[in-house]
């Protein structure tokens, strides 16, 4: 999120750009995002000359024949997809990367050095740009890719090997890996899935099929010793470097350390395992029963369960306390440490948990308008549009970025005061 | 008392290579697996139930179609197949395993028919999935119902299509559109959005003009909806009929992944019949949610809800005649019988229902991973759905209306091989004919 201690904390409101201007100058005005810091609106604009972005009123100097995914990086600068003659590539605060390329996609930020990267599709194949530098050898295809935590890094799931339409005895041959920056690993499988990086960004696990039936874990193109029916995602222990991941066995779901049981209970359904910052819990999204779903901290699963779905769980800094999102008879809410809120809303962003971890705070809809809550109440005006809320980096204050009656505003409150 | 033809021998190497590789303790081994662990009670119960009373035969279409051939009764393809497997304990060798999967894929839509004439209600199509389940765990799918497996494993979408192609053909079929209407913009990856749009694989693949019309129709509702960029974009599932449960899951869960991820109220799919089973029960059963944990609708209930409620308006209807298919499992499977009626009745002023229809209507023969078993099995299939030309060229109409892309290609196989002078069309090509385009949003 850049460096969050620069930002204008100071207690009040802004204006920081009226739609209704925009929309006098440009024919078209659409996707519009907002920055980080809440200082800046961006939005695709269409103009006489043709697309291109627009930064709190002022457009870029190049237009093109296409624009899209349009976003803000974590340090703040507009960034989109552009294609003109016939020639995509990447375009950063107005300024675009020298190479271009047959298609661009993708486009994902990483680090507090804002790393940039995208997947392209070139001459000579696919492979992954990260911050203007291509991969030097192309694939036959791509599918998901990841970044290591410091944005240096890029791994993706690559076809190595051709394979002729309906080519069924080949296809279980494997042809599929994992490239690290642009080199693949040494081994094949039939298939490459959920890719992760270790947290100092040195090793890559994903899910690999080792036959038709037959699945594992593979760290640096390793699999585990020990494979299984099914697995999820892995994750590195940030402590350790441990990996972890679901997997399937007879009595259901379990989660594996390194292939080896860690919580010594299984569950009808296990995803999603996250570390607290200091890598000392582990929780996971599990289903302890048919159709219900909850939270699992150190394998304990919360008393209270949701009928139709679990999702973001977010440690508190001190790793003590544990939020998520729920939903039950299609309702949404906020649940922390086993309990769910009182109120329910049409829909919920991810909770936030302020410095010492005392409260709770989260993006909510209702009948159309958008809030803040606080530990379960609604705490602030009802608006049109809203954007994640940051809390400062002293825990007293958060920045609440709002779009009301085409105005987009940014607004410091005390936290106290909600 | 009559007698029936054997079967034509059909070659196929997802069949016939594979079965080389066999053993007689992997067979026995996998056959117990299945029977003892995977489908335990629900199999049990279905068994010791059955009291062999062939009720179930006049139900299948593949038994009409070949005049009462008592080998394509419902309760002969189970007898031939996994009442032999428990029998033995397992113990069948290569060849049997063979016949079953040649049975149960190409012979069996899974479409339920049989369930609703037999006096118990016993799922006869879950047998047979639970037939495909061995096949499968046994490597013995046929070719082209496998390649397409393998697709959805490696692209987590039915047709090979690369993430560019996917987006490309967005924003070719936008352009299109906003030619045709003003705004008519495709908006990927839209937070917050009410709807996410899903289709099948085939769309970019084949159709994409399908896409081109539901964004015209989104449009003109003035719908706040959004398409995925990226993988979770493609609601359909081969797997859940070639017996790949763990890929079936993978692709649901995927396809749900990305709901929760953009935050949409609800996800309306295409129109296709099996994409609606894998996402809205099999999937999601496999996965532990009792429900889909975000509502999915059907384009059928869409369009009804759009029309019903005044958001698109009639002003002209379609005027050939014209009949439809009851796509198997979003009107046997889901009861969407009336609003499909409701919609042709809405659009079209000669529209001549089919006899049987609802949920008694046959099926198209496609369905189930069929038609996905490809060229080989083409004759088999289209052989197997006499009745369902027969009911159509009943009609005397010139258009069907397919709401499924199963029945789509199925039927313009039946139309062709019967020569029945129709033509076949999605329900949204009707519809874009029909509606108002406000003043405001012409070109």
């Amino acid at each position: 999120m850049g460096e969050q201690q620069n930002w204008d904390w100071e207690v009040g409101e802004r204006l920081v750009t009226d739609l209704a201007e925009w929309k006098k100058a440009f024919s078209d005005v659409y996707d519009e995002v907002v920055s980080p810091d809440g200082e800046k609106m961006g939005a695709i604009v269409k103009g006489e000359e043709g697309l291109t972005c627009c930064v709190n009123g002022s457009a870029w100097e190049q237009t093109y024949e296409k624009v899209y995914s349009v976003k803000f990086s974590p340090d703040n600068r507009l960034t989109a997809i552009t294609m003109a003659d016939d020639e995509w590539t990447t375009v950063v605060d107005g300024a675009p990367w020298e190479q271009t390329y047959e298609y661009v996609w993708n486009l994902r930020f990483a680090g507090r050095g804002g790393a940039i990267a995208v997947q392209t599709k070139g001459d000579d194949g696919y492979g992954i740009c990260l911050d203007g530098k291509a991969w030097e050898a192309g694939f036959l295809q791509i599918r998901d890719y990841v970044l290591s935590p410091d944005g240096r890094r890029a791994a993706c799931s690559v076809q190595t090997k051709e394979l002729a339409e309906g080519d069924i005895f080949g296809f279980l041959e494997g042809g599929w890996s994992v490239a690290v920056d642009g080199k693949p690993w040494d081994r094949n499988f039939l298939n490459v899935w959920g890719l992760a990086f270790s947290a100092d960004g040195a090793k890559v696990a994903a899910e690999v099929r080792l036959e038709s039936t037959v699945y594992s874990i593979a760290v640096d193109g390793k699999p585990w010793d020990a494979s299984y029916g099914c697995v999820w995602e892995p994750c590195f222990d940030p402590k350790n470097g441990q990996v972890l991941a679901p997997v399937k066995i007879e009595s259901g779901w379990i989660l594996a350390c390194d292939g080896k049981d860690l919580w010594g209970r299984s569950f009808g359904q296990l995803w999603r395992p996250v570390f607290s910052p200091d890598g000392s819990r582990t929780a996971a999204i599990v289903s302890p029963s048919f159709g219900r779903w909850t939270m699992a901290v150190e394998g304990q699963a919360w008393n209270a369960t949701f009928g139709d779905a679990v999702t973001d769980p977010v440690f508190s800094p001190d790793g003590r306390r544990l939020a998520a999102i729920v939903k039950d008879k299609n309702r949404w809410t906020i649940g922390v440490d086993g309990a769910a809120w009182g109120e329910t809303f049409d829909m919920v962003w991810r909770p936030v948990f302020t410095p010492n971890a005392k409260r709770v705070l989260a993006k909510v809809e209702r009948n159309g308008k958008f809030a803040l809550a606080l530990d379960g109440r609604v705490v602030s005006g009802e608006y049109d549009g809203l954007y994640d809320p940051v809390i400062g980096p002293e825990g007293d204050r958060v920045l609440v970025k709002a779009l009301d009656g085409g105005k987009f505003y940014r607004r410091v409150l005390r936290l106290g005061d909600l | 008392m009559a007698t029936f033809p054997e079967r034509e021998p059909v070659e196929d190497i997802g069949l016939d290579e594979t079965i080389k590789k066999l053993t007689p303790e992997r067979i026995e081994k996998t056959i117990l697996k299945v029977l003892n662990e995977e489908s335990a009670a629900r199999l049990k119960v279905y068994v010791n139930t059955c009291v062999h009373c062939g009720l179930c035969s006049n139900a299948c279409h593949f038994y009409n179609s070949h005049d009462g051939d008592v080998k394509y009764a419902p309760v002969s393809k189970v007898k031939d197949t996994l009442w032999e497997m428990i029998r033995k304990k397992g113990r069948v060798d290569g060849e049997f395993i063979r016949k079953a999967s040649r049975i149960a894929f190409t012979e069996c839509n899974v479409c339920r028919r049989c369930s609703m004439y037999c006096p118990f209600g016993i799922d006869l199509a879950y047998l047979i999935l639970t037939v495909r389940r061995i096949c499968h765990l046994l490597g013995v799918v046929p070719q082209y119902l496998q390649d397409t497996v393998n697709s959805h494993a490696a692209t987590l979408n039915q047709m090979w299509v690369k993430p560019d192609e996917w987006i490309d053909t967005l924003q070719w079929q936008e352009e299109e559109q906003l030619d045709e209407v003003v705004g008519a913009r495709i908006p990927l990856d839209r937070e917050g959005a009410e709807i996410m749009y899903s289709v099948i694989g085939p769309e970019p693949k084949f159709l994409p003009q399908l896409i081109g019309h539901m964004d015209q129709i989104m449009t003109v509702a003035g719908m706040s909806w959004t398409v995925p960029s990226l993988d979770g974009w493609d609601n359909s599932n081969m797997a859940m009929y070639s017996g790949d449960f763990e890929i079936m899951a993978r692709v649901e869960r995927k396809h749900y992944d990305k709901a929760l991820e953009l935050k949409v109220k609800k996800i309306v799919m295409g129109e296709c019949g099996h994409a609606f089973r894998g996402a809205a029960y099999d999937g999601p059963k496999w996965l532990g949610w009792l429900r889909p944990p975000v509502p999915l609708i059907h384009a059928v209930e869409f369009y009804y809800d759009l029309i019903h409620s005044g958001r698109l308006k009639i002003v002209k209807k379609y005027e050939e005649p014209i009949t439809l298919q009851d796509p198997c499992n979003i009107v046997r499977g889901k009861g969407l019988g009336n609003k499909l009626r409701y919609i042709m009745n809405a659009t079209c002023s000669d529209f001549r229902d089919v006899e049987p229809r609802f949920e008694h209507n046959y099926c198209c023969c496609a369905g189930g991973g069929v038609i996905n078993c490809g060229p080989p099995w083409k004759t088999t299939r289209v052989n197997g759905n006499r009745v369902k030309a027969e009911q159509f060229r009943a009609t005397e109409a010139k258009v069907i209306v397919t709401p499924c892309h199963n029945c789509h290609s199925g039927i313009e196989d039946i139309v062709s091989n019967y020569k029945l002078d129709m033509h076949v069309k999605f329900f949204c090509e009707i519809l874009v004919e029909c509606i108002e385009i406000p003043e405001s949003l012409k070109v």
